[in-house]
């Protein structure tokens, strides 16, 4: 395949690999944060891992989109369907999430529930049009990236008059997820997650560009490299961040310049301002309430907003106990450190949100890694 | 007195039922009652298509000899797939090679098939007439008659169209003991060719997806493949088509039944570039997308080279490939050593294979 194979082929990988073991100073231990579950899941899949030195570890950070939904906002979109008779619309994964009561949408659906799964934002707005007597609602998840195009459904929703259509707004936000876990205690006091750099968003920094990153590199002398989602995009920021480490400096670096400028996609950025506003806090799962780290809907377009239209209100719902997802999300654990972890928690059973996407810590270990752990 | 009298109306022609019309005509609830109208939607859709001796008697069941001796093999499939019709075959032909493959899979040759149809009130005649012309056009391809079969009609949104259930008996011949329990340690495993092809096929035409391409499903009987194979080497310890689920999953069921562990060379795995470029796009993995007219095949090293040379040279083996090896596993894993350089398990498939979402 044009323009991807390049990016995993195998003799390239090799080469960057002797690099990194000729550059990484074997005494000292380097560790970096992948955010993005894209990352994570290119790492597993393509094996990432075996073609680094043993001194240069990867912590997956908290990008998985359905990994950091909290558990009572998957029961808001359950009882959509379940008790208001909506139409719930989302994106694939996010059908596998747990929630209360041992459901998920998936679970939901069996019971009766017309949830659908949708490719893109667009296709709520046709299921909104096919079906003028119910109420469509697009459960909308994930981070800058899939942000835009929710917009753009609120748009064109408003210009088509459509009045069965809202949106369950659960939108995140990248840079004050990182801040969170540099201002964490582990990280900031304890030094119990030594970060010394990141490897920065691939889609996400299309849209926002690698500007809002400057300020990690600077007020927290991190570095951040941001990279592409094909394992060799992955291979050479690791190497680009162990030289800024070698060298002692802290600089956001572009290796995915192929898509990413410094300011982003400002036709994107200006739409969804046009329709969303911060919220002053949003519930993590995992990182817990994280100040300024979503948006909604602004009251202008209220009448697309579910929670304003249905008159929703947000009950916090807390993780299983033994589920270690908040620490491996804040890169504290692993996931063979959780006792749950491959027994009661596995892929057909996911008891935390990690284990729900390939692109979660745990699931990306359990289905591409464990052979290392046993 | 003369019966025909074209003169008078209201006059009985003995023996006369008004063709079905097929253009124009729906099932109804009717056709599934079991009385005239149920017997004429046999006569003229079934009975038509599939002719043969056993069908003809019009007896509830068929009695058939079997060769003495051998042992027989029975196997049954379900058929349900949305869309009916799709590139490069349709639910019809689909649910022969189905069956066809599952008998052949046990190292038999296949002989009879049974079907049973569930036909959803509504459903265009035209369409169940397609359907079924191109069971039995599978059917005579694969030289295994449909012998016996049943018809059920159920009410509007209570089935998805047509449901077709096929079994098929075959007989084992002497020497020949396959399972997917006989996989051991450093046995070859063999692939018939392009993993993804009819999975790819029949998303191109879902609704919300709706994508071009000119893929077109593998569905095919695989049987003859098998006999030539077996007629190679007689040793062939492993054979199974890897349908739902895919590749991923077929060889976890069998590393799973022989207690063994797999090493696979990703390099090797035959993919085709538009189901590479598909599978990119829409967030899957080709590794777990189905087939329905390929088959691996897992051999002794020493037998490896005259199997897979008689699998290319059959045409449903051209791209016939080796693609890894049975190792000895505590754990059942597959693995596989990437083409970028690592290693990773190829796991089994949790759930619905879904999109991920960044």
């Amino acid at each position: 395949m044009k323009y991807i194979d390049e990016f995993r082929d195998g003799d390239v990988a090799r080469k960057i690999g002797e690099r990194l073991r000729a550059e990484a100073d074997p005494a000292r231990q380097y560790s970096f944060m992948e955010f993005c579950g894209g990352h994570t899941h290119a790492i597993s899949r393509y094996g990432v891992r075996e073609l680094l030195p043993p001194n240069v570890r990867m912590i997956h950070g908290p990008g998985c989109p359905v990994c950091v939904l909290p558990i009572g906002r998957v029961d808001m979109a359950i009882g959509l369907a379940l008790e208001r008779g909506a139409i719930v619309c989302t994106y694939g994964d996010t059908m596998r999430v747990p929630a209360s009561d041992n459901l998920s949408l998936t679970k939901a659906k069996a019971r009766g529930g017309d949830i659908r799964m949708v490719y893109s934002a667009t296709d709520a707005l046709t299921v909104a049009r096919d079906n003028p007597g119910r109420e469509v609602v697009f459960f909308a998840i994930g981070f800058e990236t899939t942000t835009p195009p929710t917009a753009l459904a609120i748009l064109r929703a408003q210009r088509e008059e459509l009045e069965n259509f809202s949106v369950l707004c659960c939108h995140v936000l990248t840079p004050s997820a990182i801040t969170h876990i540099l201002e964490s205690p582990e990280v900031r006091r304890y030094g119990t997650v030594p970060i010394d750099g990141f490897v920065g968003p691939a889609h996400v920094s299309i849209v926002i560009g690698s500007g809002p990153y400057e300020h990690f590199a600077e007020e927290y002398r991190k570095p951040v490299v941001i990279a592409g989602f094909e394992p060799l995009d992955v291979m050479q920021a690791i190497l680009m961040l162990v030289r800024q480490v070698n060298e002692g400096r802290a600089h956001v670096e572009n290796e995915f310049s192929r898509a990413v400028d410094r300011d982003g996609n400002l036709g994107a950025q200006q739409k969804v301002s046009e329709v969303f506003e911060l919220r002053p806090t949003f519930e993590w799962r995992g990182l817990g309430e994280v100040p300024y780290s979503a948006l909604k809907i602004r009251p202008a377009f209220a009448q697309f907003d579910a929670e304003r239209r249905f008159g929703l209100g947000y009950t916090p719902v807390a993780d299983n106990k033994a589920c270690e997802c908040g620490a491996i999300l804040r890169g504290v654990k692993q996931p063979t450190d959780c006792r749950i972890f491959g027994t009661v928690c596995t892929p057909e059973n996911p008891v935390g949100s990690c284990m729900v996407s390939s692109e979660g810590a745990c699931a990306a270990h359990y289905a591409y890694g464990r052979f290392r752990s046993v | 007195m003369n019966a025909r009298d074209d003169s008078k109306g209201g006059t009985v022609r003995a023996g006369y039922v008004r063709p079905l019309d097929i253009r124009h005509g729906r099932i109804d609830m009717g056709h599934g009652a079991g009385g005239r109208a149920a017997a004429q939607l046999i006569d003229e859709i079934f009975l038509a298509a599939f002719d043969n001796p056993w069908l003809r008697q019009g007896n509830d069941g068929a009695a058939f000899a079997l060769p003495a001796g051998q042992r027989m093999v029975m196997a049954t499939d379900a058929h349900v797939i949305s869309p009916l019709f799709f590139p490069g075959g349709d639910i019809g032909a689909l649910s022969v090679h189905g069956t066809v493959n599952d008998v052949a899979m046990m190292g038999a040759t296949p002989l009879y098939l049974a079907a049973s149809f569930i036909l959803e009130e509504g459903f265009p005649l035209a369409d169940l007439k397609r359907i079924v012309q191109s069971m039995a056009a599978a059917a005579r391809e694969a030289g295994v008659p449909v012998i016996t079969g049943d018809t059920k009609v159920v009410e509007q949104g209570k089935g998805d169209g047509v449901f077709i259930s096929t079994t098929g008996v075959g007989v084992v011949p002497h020497g020949i003991d396959v399972s997917g329990a006989n996989a051991r340690p450093g046995d070859v495993i063999l692939l018939s060719g392009t993993v993804g092809d009819h999975g790819v096929a029949v998303l191109s035409q879902r609704e919300s997806l709706e994508f071009e391409t000119t893929i077109v499903s593998d569905t095919a009987a695989l049987h003859t493949l098998v006999a030539a194979m077996l007629a190679a080497s007689p040793a062939i310890r492993v054979l199974r088509d890897p349908t739902r689920g895919g590749l991923a999953t077929t060889l976890n069921e069998i590393a799973g039944q022989s207690g063994v562990g797999i090493l696979l060379d990703e390099a090797a795995i035959p993919v085709k570039p538009e189901v590479d470029a598909a599978c990119e796009l829409l967030g899957l993995d080709p590794l777990y997308v189905a087939n329905e007219g390929k088959l691996v095949a897992i051999v002794p090293p020493e037998n490896a080279d005259t199997v897979l040379a008689a699998m290319r040279a059959h045409p449903h083996g051209a791209d016939a490939a080796r693609i890894g090896v049975v190792q000895e596993d505590a754990h059942h894993f597959v693995q596989m050593n990437t083409r970028f350089g690592g290693r990773r398990v190829v796991d089994w498939l949790s759930g619905e294979q879904l999109p991920r979402i960044c």
